[in-house]
């Protein structure tokens, strides 16, 4: 019962996958890029910036940028943590 | 271990250029909406300066002169103030540049399509993000080096 089960639920993930996988863009094909075309066509007219680069970092994508914010603020304060000089009464 | 510095021809090289290598800095960081570069990149650079500094003339000479406080105070404020630019536009969506092309005067131009040389009081949030994690990379990165190097001296920890 539960192996019949486990082989519905291995088949139907099974399934799902190569579903995506037949719905993926063919390997090696650098022409489609849809994603690229918009940024160049746009980032003049919504961001009102030349540097594209700087557009899809600060404004289209600004949520990635916090997550690298975070992650050299959360690096600094460990390294901060680790170099310090424990105090007298810590010792 | 004590670190003193290099030769005089060093120290010397580096009292000329120490100074030209923050300005550059602080332009790639001002400049990040038009040219290559940005508060990333322009925030490793300033931080460059101190490791040059650091290297040149050792921990000794640079003791007293920069307190560790400030510098992560200072990219606490950086920090706070770009998630506070995200938050400006929540009524639309996080990190909506509700200042761009808004014709206000504080980076509210717009920019004609195609290529051309860009405007720099253009970009809205960009610019002020810019700043801020420019302020918050070239204060961390020293903060770093320096701890690194030096450690963090009696007095300060006080």
């Amino acid at each position: 019962m539960r192996k019949a089960l486990l082989l519905v639920i291995f088949l139907f993930v099974s399934a799902f996958l190569l579903l995506g996988v037949a719905d993926m863009r063919s390997f090696g094909e650098p022409q489609i890029a849809d994603m690229d075309d918009y940024y160049v066509a746009h980032a003049q007219g919504e961001v009102a910036v030349n540097n594209v680069v700087t557009a899809v970092v600060f404004d289209y994508r600004g949520f990635d940028t916090l997550g690298e914010a975070t992650v050299l603020f959360a690096a600094v304060v460990g390294i901060l943590a680790l170099f310090r000089k424990p105090r007298k009464e810590e010792r | 271990m004590k670190n003193e510095g290099m030769t005089v021809i060093v120290r010397t090289v580096t009292r000329f250029v120490y100074g030209m290598i923050i300005l550059f800095g602080f332009y790639v960081i001002m400049h990040g909406h038009l040219t290559p570069g940005g508060g990333f990149q322009g925030g490793a650079v300033v931080a460059s300066a101190f490791a040059l500094l650091l290297v040149a003339f050792g921990s000794s000479g640079l003791k007293g002169h920069v307190n560790l406080h400030w510098l992560q105070s200072i990219e606490e404020v950086g920090a706070l103030s770009f998630l506070a630019l995200a938050f400006l536009g929540i009524g639309t969506a996080f990190f909506y540049n509700l200042l761009a092309n808004s014709g206000g005067f504080l980076f509210g131009a717009s920019v004609p399509a195609g290529p051309n040389a860009g405007v720099f009081a253009a970009g809205g949030l960009v610019p002020l993000m810019n700043w801020a994690v420019g302020l918050k990379v070239m204060t961390g990165i020293s903060a770093v080096v320096i701890i690194m190097l030096i450690g963090s001296s009696k007095e300060e920890t006080e």
